[in-house]
């Protein structure tokens, strides 16, 4: 079997433990969760970490909550835990789809939703389900923590904003006032509806292309929309010129194509063992459009 | 005809006491070790004093080495050896004989042929250190242009791979043909009907879970070289390492403990083993090496990767009258195909299949290419999948051309019933079949005439409102294999015959321990084998234990591959049963004070004819023959007996599998809605272990039809090297599989059975290919080259197919 | 580093390298060999064993994130000389060929019992999906989970304090 090189040690119980550790071990330490990115590489000696820091034991980082009108995950939220939580499923059931095809079920167990996105793997699921609701990612580090949006969080691929000696502390999506999938009505001004579609060769693999849509109706018309692309090296994992499309729009077939092609037009996918680039294009408007499709019906049901 | 539903199993099994007499759906005696967690895998072993070994590997798939410098490593405080291509030289060991009369490096010394080859093996102290040394071997390479594509591996000013071998001037390593060429011309030229069709085969891997590996343990004292190896040929091996390594055969040891699947990937001697002999005698002490994931995908034996030009000749009215085929084949870097050594192309020839075919031929180009070594491998009945795929492929091309249902085209050319034994035109001699009934069979489980009427419906309703939903398809494959060999004067493997022995004792009360030379990988052989010997003596399947993988232990044969062990291995035991049997009659004789003439067999005793209140179980006459009893002159007592069976021919199971698809035309996607397949491998000895055999090949099929490949770009990087890229088949991908069977025991088998480890694996891609072709056929898509991924399904759609074996562009 | 891991119920401790894999601390340190491994990239399941109550791919799981904690592997399965249902189901069904990725298999399908004791062959495919058999096509693989699901072992009786 492969095996990692030899690492130094640390396992942090508290996020200021773990900013500590990052401080006295600099540059070359590496924050370790679920591992199931890091790990992988350590092994083919693509990275070579100095220091591990262990955030399993970090509890405050593992909850799921609504606070403050947000849906707030952390970091160290497993992917199986984001994908058996029904509040998670009855606000944005587009994360529901998006961790059901994520790896499987016994890595869902262990990999983190925070690892994930800090691995930033440009075929990363969640990177596109997180965009496309518009969610922010809060951070902390030795001088404070901030909050960053979603769509400016990757920086490129495999990087993000997240400087060394700071942690990604969790994500938080706004709960628009309104009615959430399937959710009994509450009088509230919003029918919101998400869904994610991924095409991929074979369960448990990386997207070929992957889309996320979510959709916030007033009156009939679209008020909001966020559409989120991954594997098809759209900007910051999302299509906001799609968006644009559908921003006032009466909701139907016609936009729904229609935002699909903008959003196949305005990303840039390469060629690769998963298919060429003009097959993830196609991709990347199909796949939006059926997401929308999908969104929609369920803000109606 | 039965087919089985999901109450079809049921033995009382776990492993424990087990009372049945015979054939039948006898629960697994091994499966009480591995159920606990108590198999004894390879890399379980554990000897006193044992190093670990590590393979620094060419990043390059083709390059002059200039320098390896392993000062840094050999400082290394827990590194105790390094060996390189010229300490091997030095032995005489730098070069290995492959088993198709060529050589292969076994650590490099002037060029390296493909990516991953071998050019380092460290010896250390624990498993992490050896990874750790490799880092610090230093390698200077001259990079050179590879030939990665087999197409232009001939081309005039081609890289010429092989330039250790003097005189070689270009990389064509063979061309073999079989059939009439001539004869075959005449039918084509004045056929109604000709169509002609690439297709290519591509490049897989059979990538068992446990890889390959060794322990290698030399005792210097009594100059005994035990070796624990993941082999499907435990002799076989033995007398390679002799021939290779010079060392007296009897001082060699070779055992195979339990095998995480073989698939054809564990016969062959890699490199990697030759290293951890010699890092034991290096270092006096046992060596173990076990290949990581992505070494087992990158150089040990890949299969396939023929390209083919197929053709085929008929009436207007749908009789096929020839067959032709042209077949560049891909050996890599070495030529080390495992076959039969009289044929270059293995079985391939057998490529008229099942169907009455006036002419045929085929002519089979080998070349080499920058690519690791291999060829026959992965359950192809030594290519014979390469051959069903092909005339199932244009069988089904006909009827397109036709317009004829390609069940239909099939029953219309089938071999009948009346016609076996049948002759090939390319010289294969069928020993049984009915092969319109088999397919009738698979027709009915799936209803067949009710599912083209729903796709007609589907398709009607998707021209008139363009509907938008799944395509549907349907593929019919039928195969027919040649498997079992030999007969030795036909076939053998580096110059061994073909055949294998088996040694059956029975001890004084009436236990048996059967002796064999092949080699189980999950196959089941110490049930199935213990059957034969219960069925032919009647007693309890629990009083037979078999004894196999260790050459010190058993007899001489080839090893399990091909889907050998019931046609040879199966044969000898009832041959040597009988023999037994033929013994205890004669004790049996002076038992009962009878002639043992006048002795009649019933179940597990032989009775005075006619008189079965005189008689004398198995059990009595075993301990009689261990006792004081005076024996008629010439038996010398006790029933042990041995033999070894030359098959007279090879048996030839066959099948009729039918796949249902759906194709997302906007995706690509494929899903396998329903696999039916009906197999006809005569008399089976235990229906659940032939059943699982057949499930687990059609699993295969869906791998290698929608996903499995091994590509490479244009510098001869490896593009399929671990499990994320070369995608393996899971439970959300199969169906639940609908499976029937016929009987038409083989004419020729002690117990009328045919071998059927493969035979699925050979025949499902065709169907599920056949089925994907048919969705598409309202796009006038013809053909598609497997794997069929989404990414291909959709390029094809659009008219622009790429080259599965290549970087995607 | 001196790790302490409860294994099927039993502490122990050991002087490790912080590097050391799980899969090797269990077949390497502990002899427990029963857990196999089969890839390195946590894609084909052979290595899957408990850690606190949940499968995990023990290839990518560092030992020093076990200590502490619990790890339940397949020389655990069996209970007092009792096989699990799942142990015999395999056997029964004829679940598995090679054996090797057996282990794996039936530490998830313990698992997917537990949570769900009547699963549907749908949710038993899924449960499963993250782990590769080369040998049975899966059909008795899911069998056999099904006759567990049928055959629960018998609950011990509650003993009156």
């Amino acid at each position: 079997m492969q095996v990692p090189a030899n690492f130094e040690y640390e396992k942090a119980t508290t996020v200021e433990e773990t900013l500590a550790l990052l401080a006295r071990h600099g540059d070359e330490a590496r924050v370790v969760a679920g591992g199931h990115s890091l790990l992988p590489m350590m092994k083919l000696r693509l990275a070579q970490p100095e220091a591990l820091i262990d955030i399993n034991d970090v509890a405050e980082l593992a909850r799921i909550r609504i606070e403050g009108g947000m849906l707030c995950v952390g970091a160290l939220v497993r992917h199986a835990e984001l994908l058996d939580s029904p509040v998670a499923g009855e606000h944005f059931p587009i994360l529901h789809d998006a961790e059901r095809v994520i790896a499987d079920p016994v890595v869902r167990n262990r990999g983190t939703v925070g690892g994930s996105l800090c691995q930033a793997d440009p075929s990363e699921d969640l990177s596109a389900a997180f965009g496309a609701l518009k969610a922010s990612a809060v951070i902390r580090g030795p001088d404070g923590e901030r909050t960053v949006s979603l769509r400016e969080f990757h920086t490129g691929p495999y990087e993000t904003v997240v400087e060394p000696g700071e942690l990604l502390i969790e994500l938080r999506i706004p709960i628009r006032p309104g009615v959430g999938g399937g959710g009994p009505p509450s009088g509230g001004r919003y029918q919101h509806g998400s869904a994610y579609e991924k095409v991929e060769r074979r369960v448990g693999d990386w997207p070929l292309a992957a889309a996320g849509a979510a959709l916030w109706l007033e009156g009939g018309r679209i008020a909001d929309a966020g559409i989120g692309l991954t594997a098809v090296r759209a900007e910051h994992f999302v299509a906001p010129e799609a968006e644009e499309v559908l921003r006032g729009a009466v909701p139907s077939e016609e936009v729904f194509a229609e935002a699909g092609r903008v959003a196949a037009e305005h990303c840039d996918p390469g060629s690769d063992q998963r298919g060429p680039a003009d097959y993830k294009r196609h991709l990347a408007g199909e796949l939006t459009t059926r997401a929308l499709r999908r969104a929609y019906g369920r803000s109606q049901a | 005809m039965s087919a089985s539903g999901p109450n079809g199993h049921g033995p009382n099994g776990h492993g424990g006491p087990n009372g049945h007499h015979g054939f039948g759906r006898v629960a697994r005696k091994e499966d009480a070790r591995f159920i606990r967690g108590q198999g004894n895998y390879v890399d379980d072993i554990k000897l006193p004093g044992m190093l670990y070994g590590a393979i620094l590997r060419s990043p390059h798939a083709h390059a002059r080495l200039l320098s390896v410098d392993t000062a840094a490593a050999e400082a290394h405080p827990q590194v105790r050896a390094v060996i390189t291509g010229e300490t091997l030289a030095g032995l005489n060991l730098a070069w290995m004989p492959t088993l198709s009369n060529d050589v292969q490096a076994v650590l490099a010394t002037d060029k390296v042929r493909y990516q991953g080859q071998e050019v380092a093996f460290v010896v250390a102290e624990t498993h992490y250190a050896a990874r750790d040394a490799l880092e610090l071997i230093d390698v200077d390479y001259e990079a050179l242009p590879p030939v990665v594509d087999a197409r232009t591996a001939l081309d005039d000013g081609a890289p010429l791979i092989r330039d250790d071998v003097e005189g070689r001037t270009d990389n064509r390593i063979f061309d073999w043909e079989a059939g009439d060429a001539e004869q075959t011309g005449r039918v084509f030229d004045d056929a109604e009907v000709v169509i002609a069709q690439d297709m290519l085969y591509p490049r897989v891997h059979p990538a068992p879970l446990e890889t390959c590996g060794i322990v290698a343990d030399m005792d210097k004292v009594t100059g005994k070289l035990t070796v624990h190896t993941t082999t499907q040929a435990p002799h076989a091996h033995r007398t390679v390492y002799a021939l290779v390594a010079g060392l007296p055969e009897h001082k060699i040891r070779v055992v195979s403990p339990d095998i995480g699947g073989g698939f054809g990937n564990k016969v062959g001697i890699y490199p990697g083993y030759v290293c951890a002999i010699v890092g034991s005698i290096v270092t006096g002490r046992p060596v173990k090496w076990m290949e990581d994931r992505s070494e087992n995908l990158m150089t040990t034996s890949f299969a396939r990767d023929y390209h083919m030009r197929g053709e085929i000749a008929a009436t207007r009215d749908g009789r096929i009258r020839g067959l032709r085929v042209e077949v560049l084949a891909d050996h890599g870097a070495f030529n080390g195909t495992a076959q039969p050594t009289k044929f270059p192309a293995g079985f391939f020839h057998v490529f008229t299949g099942s169907y009455d075919i006036e002419a045929a031929h085929c002519a089979v180009t080998g070349v080499y290419t920058n690519k690791a070594p291999g060829g026959v491998a992965y359950a192809c009945s030594f290519r014979i999948t390469e051959a069903a795929y092909l005339v199932e492929r244009m069988i089904d091309l006909l009827a397109a051309e036709l317009g004829t249902d390609p069940a239909e085209l099939r029953l219309r050319n089938l071999l009948r019933a009346e016609q076996f034994p049948y002759s090939s035109p390319t010289g294969w001699e069928y020993d049984s079949g009915d092969y319109p009934r088999t397919l009738r069979t698979a027709m009915d489980i799936a209803g067949y005439d009710e599912l083209r009427a729903e796709q007609a419906d589907r398709r009607a309703r998707a021209a008139d409102a363009r509907e938008d939903g799944p395509l549907m398809g349907i593929g019919i494959s039928f195969f027919t294999e040649a498997v079992g060999a030999g007969p030795r004067k036909h076939m053998d493997i580096l110059g061994l015959g073909m055949a294998d022995g088996a040694e059956l004792r029975v001890h004084p009360t009436g236990k048996a321990v059967l002796r064999i030379s092949v080699q189980t990988q999950g196959q089941g052989h110490e049930t199935t084998f213990a059957q034969i010997v219960a069925h032919e003596l009647g007693i309890p399947v629990d009083d037979v234990d078999v004894v196999h993988g260790d050459t010190d232990q058993t007899p001489f044969g080839l090893g399990t591959y091909g889907s050998r062990s019931t046609p040879v291995s199966g044969a000898a035991t009832a041959v040597v049963a009988r023999k037994v049997r033929e013994r205890a009659r004669i004790v049996a004789g002076a038992m009962l004070e009878a002639d043992p003439e006048d002795l009649e067999w019933t179940p597990g005793r032989w009775i005075v004819r006619g008189d079965p209140s005189s008689g004398a179980t198995m059990q009595e006459i075993a301990m009689a023959a261990h006792g004081s009893l005076e024996l008629p002159d010439g038996v010398e007592g006790h029933l042990d007996a041995t033999t070894v069976y030359n098959p007279p021919n090879l048996t030839y199971p066959f099948g009729a599998y039918i796949a249902v698809v759906d194709v997302d035309p906007g995706t690509g996607k494929v899903t396998v809605r329903r696999f039916i397949a009906v197999d006809d491998c005569g008399v089976r000895i235990n229906p659940m272990i032939v059943e699982g055999q057949v499930h687990g090949g059609l699993a295969d099929g869906v791998g290698m039809a929608l996903m499995q490949v091994m590509a490479f770009d244009e510098d001869g990087n490896h593009l399929g090297a671990s499990f994320m890229d070369y995608l393996l088949p899971t439970s959300m991908e199969c169906p639940s599989w609908e499976l029937g069977e016929t009987v038409t025991p083989s004419p020729h088998h002690p117990l009328g059975a045919k071998g059927v480890g493969e035979s699925a694996t050979v025949g499902s891609p065709a169907a599920i290919v056949n089925a994907v072709v048919d969705a598409l056929h309202p796009y006038g898509v013809r053909h598609a080259d497997m794997p069929l991924t989404p990414a291909n399904v959709w390029r094809v759609i659009q008219g622009r197919p790429f080259r599965t074996d290549l970087a995607i562009q | 580093m001196n790790i302490t891991v409860t294994v099927n119920g039993q502490p122990c401790t050991r002087d490790v390298e912080p590097r050391l894999l799980l899969v090797h601390f269990l077949r390497d340190e502990l002899d427990l060999t029963g857990t196999h491994w089969g890839c390195d990239t946590s894609n084909c399941g052979a290595c899957v064993v408990w850690l606190d109550d949940v499968p995990v791919k023990s290839c990518t799981v560092l030992a020093v994130m076990a200590s502490g904690r619990e790890v339940r592997t397949v020389e655990g399965l069996e209970r007092d000389g009792e096989l699990d249902p799942v142990q015999k189901g395999f056997s029964e069904c004829h679940g598995l060929q090679c054996g090797f990725c057996t282990p794996g298999m039936m530490m998830t399908s313990r698992w997917l019992l537990d949570r769900s004791p009547d699963p549907t062959e749908a949710e038993i495919r899924e449960a499963l999906s993250g782990q590769i058999c080369r040998c049975t096509g899966y059909e008795n693989i899911v069998r056999s989970v099904r006759w567990a699901a049928e055959h629960p072992a018998e609950k011990p009786e509650e003993v009156t304090p």
